[in-house]
């Protein structure tokens, strides 16, 4: 037996056929010259063969394989029931296409995520370089690289094929139409060859554009290539002026580079001078390589032998490691990427999962009740002769066929979704215009689809291929009522939906209750939404001295304040929840810090006068600064509550106090203590920062105004800037609302997905009940009829109903509450200012459902309350 | 379900009716309702069968590669499969004749003993 023979079976079926007739033609021909008549020659030869159809047969079933011959005949089988019940077909392939398209668009994010998400070759390789560090007695293992760390590592690793660092920022590209600021990206020259990328044009930098002195060069990405030069191959060797500067283009990257979650424009050389590296800028990330067959522990291991290397080289205290028990924290790049998304998918995926089995518990339903309908016929074929495993393998054809044309349809379903997710670009999603449905997606697909289809298919092929089948010819087509065992497996999978869609209910009613929580912590400013920010930097180039980059960043403040509807306006290096301008120093106090310690890292802001009013943060001791101290390069500075807290006890007590970057650098005096920030979002502590008069070339401006986000404003605060400076792009031009909403995307995203996943599940709960009770109110008609005829008032028949639907949810909720007990602890981390069991939440989900299956059961019950007892008795 | 067997399918008569077709084909290519005529008047007559019976036959043998077939021309110019030996079934047919043969043999010792 081949499949080869299997495959060409018609044909060689037609050929015997040929040379069936042949034999027939020669054997009349020579009955004819024995001398019989024509017609008579032709039957002798017709009886001398025998029955051809016969002989066909024999040789068509010598080249059949049997199961895929009698597979096909159920496919057509399945294929022409589903037609013939097309309310049935459509109900269920709808169900689950929503379903399995559902998962599917989910995987294909947790797949572009959490399973690939470094698009660079060996990528198991690749870690990011950090250390950890217990500052101000909390454990922290984000610390980055120093510039001198980098040096030493560099030159005395012993694990890393390749090592580099890297910074990302933002730059002014004058000289070609409209000055525009542009993303940055400054790396040093190891960091492409660690990541394994050529570039797609030109060259990529070398040790000389890593060494200060040589002339300036980049490389352009892309999309920056495409956008400004048109792909034009003849950039390599042209000049383009970064911040005023001309560098040379060397190089473009290839379109599919990508660089962690940075998106930048142009890439710059990162250039340390050796001879004056910084001790406390901890402000590079490290990438590396390691070598073939290194671990993790082992790179870990190697970095632990550099530190006191590191110190040692440039003078460090020695103590300075034991004390800030600093030490070594890589960790594969891949976590830098994906970060804690991955929570969220993996919660994301266990929700859209249960909504599937909601789902197919639903057609498991239908299936049930369509398999009882045919019951009869079942078990007619039974006693006929066809096997359990015959009738089995019938009833699976058919949902798994269900399952198949729901997964196409899903499919359909799942490339729109993901769509509308990418256009919804939500929670900082890493990578996302890149996630697309692919061979695994799509295999995730058609297993999900097989799966769901056997899954659903069991139950009524336990029920009814089983081998009692044949006592049910017995029991006949007129039973007058169901049987309690007739609907326990249909109450059961009622139960399950209902017990499902509360826990999807619960969470979803989780992650709102979260939300609310974050809304209500007061971030340290006020009405972001009428904070307009601005972002522009004056260049060394252009403007050399410090004090007067700040006269022309106070004379446009003065010409933004002017515009009519700006109630206050002031400028700082970053506004709150600016992650991209993120500055910390280690601050130590004067007479608090001993000298051996590494002092406590703040963050750093150099604000203008009239920034916390603005912003909307209180002043809760002492003053705010004034243009004279930021003139006079006084010494002064303004810190945060919880920083005068922790290290005076007192916010007053804070006020004349002294403070200092580092341990060498001048004393500032403290003049005043303002609110706490949360800088790093509202679902994390706030940390300590330090306010210092303003003086940084780069800034942004905050602008409150109820015309934020207008047009005509928008306009005139351009014009406000280039009356002063024509040559300044405006960058970052937002609201501080978008900001602080973008920080809690996260946890808004989750939650609308998990409100999508709810409302699914409770539908879908909702259509299983009505339909359970649809069902057997429509087979208890008979009985509804008598019980009627015999004088039941038509509410005590409704009531009965309802008690059907409604001991089936409560159940169900029962199990749901303890279920969701146990399964909303695994979302945890994701829950702020709640615990996951919260009495609020459930209850309100409980009640949700409870309200619902009332709903659900109320349509069925009065139905059979109507039920004409005339009728339904004359009906069977 | 029991299926129906004519005589000739059964194993015993199946092997011999291929022989008997490899047997036919020695003496050159063939159709099959030449190889059906042969058989009969081969077994003078004693194997009376429907020749139909002949077709599954042929179509095995031909899966096993002992014959192959082409269309031609009848004598009297009617289209028609021809089978021809393959040398796989020039081998098989001399080791089931040495086989056959010496069955046969022994069956005839047995039952006609050599009388001393």
């Amino acid at each position: 037996m081949s499949w080869r023979r299997y495959l060409r079976r018609a044909k060689w079926d037609r050929e015997r056929h040929e040379e069936i007739e042949s034999y027939v033609q020669i054997e009349t021909d020579a009955n004819i010259a024995r001398g019989m008549p024509l017609e008579e020659a032709r039957h002798a030869a017709r009886k001398k063969f025998g029955n051809p159809t016969l002989i066909r047969e024999e040789i068509y079933r010598m080249n059949t394989i049997g199961f895929l011959d009698s597979l096909g005949r159920d496919l057509r089988y399945a294929l022409r029931t589903l037609r013939h019940n097309p309310m049935f077909t459509l109900i269920a392939v709808l169900t689950l296409a929503i379903g399995i398209g559902a998962n599917t668009a989910i995987f294909s994010v947790v797949n572009g995520v959490l399973i690939k998400p470094l698009p660079y070759p060996h990528s198991d390789a690749l870690v990011g370089v950090w250390h950890s560090a217990v500052l101000q007695g909390a454990p922290f293992s984000n610390l980055n690289l120093s510039s001198e760390m980098y040096a030493t590592y560099l030159d005395h690793n012993q694990t890393f094929l390749e090592f580099g660092a890297w910074s990302n920022g933002a730059a002014s590209i004058t000289g070609m139409g409209d000055p525009e600021q542009v993303r940055t990206l400054a790396v040093t020259q190891g960091v492409l060859p660690a990541l394994g990328v050529q570039a797609a044009l030109g060259r990529w930098f070398s040790q000389d554009d890593d060494t200060p002195g040589t002339p300036e060069t980049v490389v352009l990405t892309y999309g920056y290539w495409q956008r400004r030069f048109g792909g034009d191959k003849a950039v390599i060797g042209r000049a383009i002026t970064v911040d005023l500067r001309p560098r040379e283009v060397i190089g473009v990257m290839p379109k599919s580079f990508r660089f962690l979650n940075v998106a930048p424009d142009v890439i710059l050389p990162l250039r340390f001078e050796r001879s004056r590296l910084s001790p406390d800028d901890f402000s590079f990330q490290g990438i590396a390589r390691l070598k073939p067959g290194v671990t993790l522990a082992q790179a870990n291991a190697d970095v632990a032998r550099m530190l006191p290397i590191w110190t040692r080289t440039y003078g460090l205290s020695p103590k300075l490691l034991e004390v800030s028990k600093m030490g070594p924290a890589l960790r594969p790049l891949k976590q830098d990427v994906v970060g804690d998304v991955g929570k969220v998918l993996w919660v994301l995926m266990g929700t859209i999962g249960i909504v599937l089995l909601i789902a197919c518990a639903n057609v498991a339903n239908l299936m049930l009740m369509r398999a009882e309908g045919r019951q009869q016929e079942l078990a007619i074929r039974a006693a006929l002769g066809a096997g359990w495993g015959r009738i089995a393998r019938e009833l699976f054809v058919e949902s798994i066929t269900l399952g198949v044309l729901g997964g196409a349809l899903g499919l359909g379903i799942a490339y729109g979704g993901l769509r509308l997710l990418v256009s919804m670009s939500p929670a900082n999603l890493p990578r996302l215009p890149e996630i697309s449905i692919d061979l695994l997606v799509m295999t995730f697909t058609v297993a999900v689809s097989l799966l769901s289809g056997l899954l659903f298919g069991i139950i009524p092929v336990i029920k009814y291929a089983g081998p009692q089948i044949a006592t049910a010819l017995r029991g006949g087509g007129r039973s007058l009522s169901q049987s309690r065992e007739r609907h326990r497996s249909q109450n059961m999978l009622v139960v399950v939906q209902v017990a499902l869609a509360l826990v999807l209910l619960v969470g979803s009613g989780l992650m709102i209750r979260s939300f609310q929580a974050l809304r209500n912590v007061q971030p340290g400013f006020t009405r972001p939404e009428q904070i307009q920010t601005v972002r522009i930097s004056i260049p060394e180039v252009q403007v050399a001295e410090p004090e007067r980059v700040t006269r022309m960043q106070n004379e446009i403040l003065d010409k933004i304040a002017a515009i009519p509807g700006v109630a206050s306006a002031a400028f700082a290096s970053a506004l709150p929840m600016e992650v991209d301008f993120r500055n910390v120093n280690a601050v130590s106090a004067e007479g608090k810090n001993e000298e051996e310690r590494l002092p406590p890292i703040r963050r750093s802001k150099f604000v203008s006068p009239g920034l916390f009013k603005t912003q909307g943060t209180p002043i809760i001791a002492g003053r705010d600064f004034t243009w004279t101290e930021i003139y006079g390069d006084q010494r002064v500075a303004v810190i945060s509550e919880n920083m005068a807290h922790e290290t005076w006890g007192e916010p007053s007590a804070a006020l004349g106090k002294r403070i200092r970057v580092g341990t060498a650098a001048p004393w500032y005096q403290i003049i005043g203590v303002v609110g706490d920030v949360y800088e790093d979002g509202v679902h994390q502590k706030a940390p300590g920062c330090v306010y210092w008069p303003a003086g940084t070339r780069s800034i942004v401006f905050a602008i409150r105004s109820d015309r934020t986000g207008t047009e005509s404003f928008l306009n005139q605060i351009r014009e406000a800037v280039w009356a002063v400076n024509a040559n300044l792009p405006l960058a970052q031009v937002r609201t501080l609302g978008e900001v602080y909403n973008q920080s809690m995307a996260r946890t808004s995203f989750t939650l609308v997905m998990l409100a999508i996943a709810g409302a699914m599940a409770l539908v879908l709960g909702i259509i299983g009940i009505y339909g359970v009770l649809s069902y057997a109110v429509s087979q208890r008609r008979r009985e509804i009829g008598i019980r009627l005829a015999l004088g039941a008032q038509p509410g005590e028949l409704k009531r009965m109903f309802v008690r059907h639907g409604l001991v089936l949810a409560g159940i169900g909720v029962a199990i749901g509450l303890g279920a969701a007990a146990a399964l909303t602890r695994l979302m945890s981390s994701l829950l702020f200012g709640i615990k996951p069991v919260d009495p609020l939440t459930y209850a309100a989900g409980a009640l949700i459902l409870g309200l619902a299956a009332v709903l659900a059961s109320y349509l069925p019950a009065r139905r059979a309350s109507a039920v004409d007892p005339v009728e339904a008795l004359k009906a069977e | 379900m029991p299926s129906r067997k004519s005589p000739l399918q059964s194993e015993m008569v199946q092997g011999t009716l291929d022989m008997l077709i490899l047997q036919t084909l020695v003496l050159g290519p063939a159709h099959g309702h030449t190889i059906a005529h042969a058989i009969e008047r081969g077994s003078e007559e004693v194997l009376q069968i429907e020749h139909g019976s002949l077709y599954p036959a042929l179509h095995r043998v031909e899966e096993r590669g002992w014959i192959a077939s082409f269309w031609g021309t009848s004598e009297n110019n009617r289209k028609a499969k021809y089978y021809r030996l393959t040398p796989a079934g020039r081998k098989q047919l001399i080791a089931q004749t040495t086989r056959w043969e010496q069955v046969v043999r022994a069956i005839g010792r047995i039952l006609k003993p050599v009388s001393e």
